[in-house]
C-alpha cells in the first residue's frame, strides 16, 4: 500500500543571530543553511497495517506524513500510496487519503461540525446513502450526537477532535495519516480515540500510519513500528522486538505482604524501584524463571508480574544511542 | 449528463462560504464600510464641478459615475491575496490541499458566496443611482447592456485572478502583501476609482488602457453610464477578457511553481 524509497526532504533555511545589527545585515545578505529534514528512509507498509511512527521531535516525522499525503514534494526519492504518486495530488488519491493532525483542526470555526460534514460530503462526492450511514456510525461510535450543532468554536477540546475525526473519516479513506491524534487530551478521552481508531482499521480496514509521544497509543495500536531520527531512519519491525532489542531485560514486580530491605532484593537482580509494598526487579531474560521461583521461596510475596520495560523508557534508550551514533556527524551544512 | 463532481460540489462550497459570511457579518459590514472612497470622491468631485462642469462631468455625471464605482466595486471585490499569504505562511493552506478539488475554485467560491451580503448595500446604491441618472438617460442598446453584464464579470475576474497570482507570490517571499499594496496603489490611480480615466491626460490614458487596472472598475462604469458606442465597448471588453485569460494563466503558473515550494509549516 505505501512504499517509500530513498525519501530526502531538505529545507533552505534563513538564519541569522538576534540582534538589531544581524536584522540590519541580513537585509543585504542572507545566509541560508540546508536542514535535512528527512534524509534517505525506505519502508513499506502493507495493506490495513496500523505502523507507529516515532522519533523526537524534529525527527522529520510529520514532514514524512506530508510528503506522504501530498502536501510537500520531496527533495529526491520515490514514493507511491496505492499506485498513486502523493506529489502530484491526483483527485482519485486524495479521495482515498485524510491526514488528521491533534495539534490543527480542519472543522470551520465558526460553524457546527455537521457544515463541515456537510461540506466534506459534497467535495469528497459521497452518495447521500453512505454518508447518512457513516454519520450515523461514526455518531454512535464517538457519541456525537450533542456536538454536532454546536458551533466548532465552542466544544472542548476532546470535542472537537472527534468531530475532527468523523468529519476526516467522512469519505471512509482508505489510508489514513495520523499526526498526534490524541495530544492533549486526557486519559479517559485519549482511550475512546485509541479505541475508536482501531474499531475503523478493523471495521474498514485502513491502512494507518500513526505519530505520537503518548507511548500507550502505540502500545495500544501498533504492533509494528517505524523509529527515526534526524531524518534517519534507526528502527523498523515489531514493537516486542524493539522492546526485546534495545532492553533484552525483563522486570518483575513483586507485590509484597511486608516491607523487606534492599539487600534481600539485590540478590535477585537489579532493584529498579523499591517501598514498603512494592518492588521491581531488573533481571536478564535467561534467568526470569530462576528469580521468580527465588523470590517465591525466600520473600513475602503476595503477587507477582512479569513485564516488559516501559516503553518510554525503550524509545529513550532507542533515541540516546541514536545519538550517540551520529555524534560526529554535522548538524546543517552551509550553502 | 453527470456533472464532474467539482461543479456538483459548488453548492455547499457556496452555502458554506454564505454561512460563513454571515457568521463573520459585523466584520464583513465594517469592511463594506471602508470601501466607500467613492463617496468621498463624489462629494469631492462634486464640488469641483459646482462652478464648471469638467470634461463632460457635471455634478449630476459626477454623483451617476461614483455611484456606480460604488456598486461595482462591491460587486466585483475580492480578499483572496490577504487569505493566500496568510494561509501560506502559517501552512493552514494545507487543509485545503488536501481536498480534492482545486483550491482557486474554493477561494472563487468563497469570495463569491459574500456578494449576496454586498447587494444589502449595492442595492440600495443601485437605486440611488438610477434615481440621480434618470430612467430617460439609460441605454436603450441591449448589445451595450450584454457588455456590461460580460465587463461586470470580467472585472470580478481580473480582480480575483490578480489577487490570487499575488497571493501565490507567498510561496516565493515572506510576504506578499507589500506586493499588493503596490497593486493596488496602481489600482487606485488607473482605475477610474477615483478619477474618472477620461480625465487623465492622453498619453497616461493610452497607457492605462494597456494595463490591467481600468477593466478592474472603469470599463463597468463607463458601460453604466452610457460613455462607450457599441464598437468602443466591444473593443474594450476584448481588451479586459484578454487580461483575464493572461491573468488567468499567470495565476495559475504562479501557483503551480509555488506549490513545489511549499513547506507546510505548522500546518
Amino acid at each position: 500500500m505505501i512504499s517509500v524509497k530513498d525519501l530526502c526532504k531538505h529545507y533552505q533555511v534563513h538564519k541569522r543571530p538576534p540582534g538589531l545589527k544581524a536584522a540590519f545585515r541580513s537585509v543585504f545578505h542572507r545566509s541560508f543553511t540546508t536542514v535535512k529534514a528527512v534524509d534517505g528512509i525506505t519502508f513499506d507498509i502493507r495493506t490495513g497495517a496500523r505502523v507507529g511512527f516515532l522519533g523526537p521531535n524534529g525527527a522529520g516525522k510529520t514532514t514524512t506524513l506530508k510528503v506522504l499525503a501530498g502536501l510537500l514534494h520531496p527533495t529526491s526519492g520515490e514514493v507511491r500510496v496505492d499506485g498513486h504518486v502523493p506529489r502530484k495530488r491526483e483527485h482519485a488519491y486524495l479521495k482515498k487519503i485524510m491526514l488528521v493532525t491533534g495539534q490543527k483542526q480542519q472543522l470551520l470555526w465558526d460553524l457546527p461540525p455537521a457544515e463541515t460534514f456537510e461540506l466534506n460530503r459534497a467535495i469528497y462526492d459521497v452518495p447521500a446513502a453512505e454518508y447518512r450511514e457513516t454519520v450515523a456510525e461514526l455518531s454512535e461510535l464517538l457519541e456525537l450526537s450533542d456536538l454536532i450543532t454546536k458551533p466548532a468554536r465552542q466544544l472542548s477540546l476532546g470535542e472537537r477532535m472527534k468531530c475532527e475525526l468523523a468529519a476526516a473519516l467522512i469519505h471512509r479513506p482508505k489510508v489514513l495519516f495520523m499526526d498526534e491524534p490524541t495530544i492533549g487530551l486526557d486519559v479517559s478521552m485519549q482511550a475512546v480515540i485509541r479505541g475508536f481508531i482501531k474499531r475503523y482499521n478493523e471495521l474498514r480496514g485502513a491502512t494507518i500510519l500513526l505519530t505520537s509521544h503518548y507511548m500507550d497509543d502505540v502500545a495500544a495500536l501498533c504492533p509494528r513500528v517505524i523509529v527515526i531520527d534526524k531524518g534517519r531512519l534507526s528502527y523498523d519491525g515489531g514493537l516486542d522486538a524493539l522492546v526485546r532489542q534495545v532492553r533484552p531485560e525483563k522486570r518483575v514486580v513483586l507485590h509484597l505482604e511486608r516491607p523487606v530491605s534492599q539487600a534481600d532484593l539485590a540478590q535477585l537482580g537489579k532493584v529498579v524501584s523499591h517501598d514498603t509494598a512494592e518492588a521491581v526487579l531488573q533481571v536478564a531474560q535467561e534467568v526470569v524463571n530462576a528469580t521468580v521461583t527465588r523470590a517465591l521461596a525466600t520473600l513475602p510475596v503476595q503477587d507477582l508480574t512479569v513485564e516488559n520495560a516501559p516503553l518510554e523508557e525503550v524509545m529513550s534508550e532507542l533515541f540516546a544511542r541514536s545519538r550517540a551514533a551520529r555524534e560526529s556527524e554535522p548538524e546543517a551544512v552551509p550553502s | 449528463m453527470r456533472l464532474p463532481p467539482s461543479a456538483r460540489a459548488l453548492p455547499a462550497l457556496f452555502k458554506v462560504g454564505f454561512s460563513e459570511a454571515v457568521a463573520y457579518r459585523a466584520e464583513f459590514l465594517v469592511w463594506m464600510f471602508s470601501t466607500t472612497m467613492p463617496l468621498i470622491m463624489l462629494a469631492l468631485w462634486s464640488a469641483v464641478a459646482r462652478d464648471a462642469p469638467v470634461g463632460r462631468f457635471g455634478q449630476k455625471e459626477f454623483v451617476a459615475y461614483f455611484l456606480a464605482t460604488f456598486i461595482v466595486r462591491q460587486l466585483t471585490g475580492s480578499w483572496v491575496a490577504w487569505e493566500m499569504n496568510y494561509e501560506i505562511r502559517h501552512g493552514t493552506l494545507a487543509r485545503r490541499l488536501l481536498r480534492p478539488i482545486h483550491p482557486m475554485l474554493m477561494y472563487a467560491v468563497q469570495n463569491l458566496a459574500a456578494q449576496p451580503l454586498r447587494l444589502v448595500v449595492a442595492l440600495p446604491m443601485a437605486v440611488l443611482w438610477l434615481a440621480s441618472v434618470g430612467t430617460g438617460q439609460l441605454s436603450r442598446d441591449p448589445v451595450l447592456w450584454m457588455a456590461w453584464a460580460a465587463a461586470m464579470l470580467g472585472s470580478w475576474l481580473v480582480t480575483f485572478f490578480s489577487s490570487f497570482a499575488i497571493g501565490s507570490l507567498s510561496f516565493f517571499m515572506e510576504s506578499s502583501v507589500k506586493i499588493m499594496d503596490v497593486w493596488l496603489t496602481l489600482f487606485f490611480v488607473f482605475s477610474g476609482y477615483l478619477i474618472p480615466v477620461e480625465l487623465f491626460p492622453p498619453a497616461v490614458r493610452t497607457l492605462g488602457d494597456w494595463l490591467p487596472f481600468r477593466y478592474q472598475i472603469g470599463l463597468p462604469v463607463e458601460l453604466m453610464t452610457s460613455a462607450h458606442d457599441r464598437h468602443a465597448a466591444l473593443a474594450l471588453l476584448a481588451r479586459q477578457w484578454a487580461w483575464v485569460a493572461l491573468l488567468l494563466l499567470g495565476a495559475l503558473w504562479l501557483w503551480r511553481r509555488g506549490l513545489r515550494r511549499f513547506a507546510a509549516y505548522g500546518g
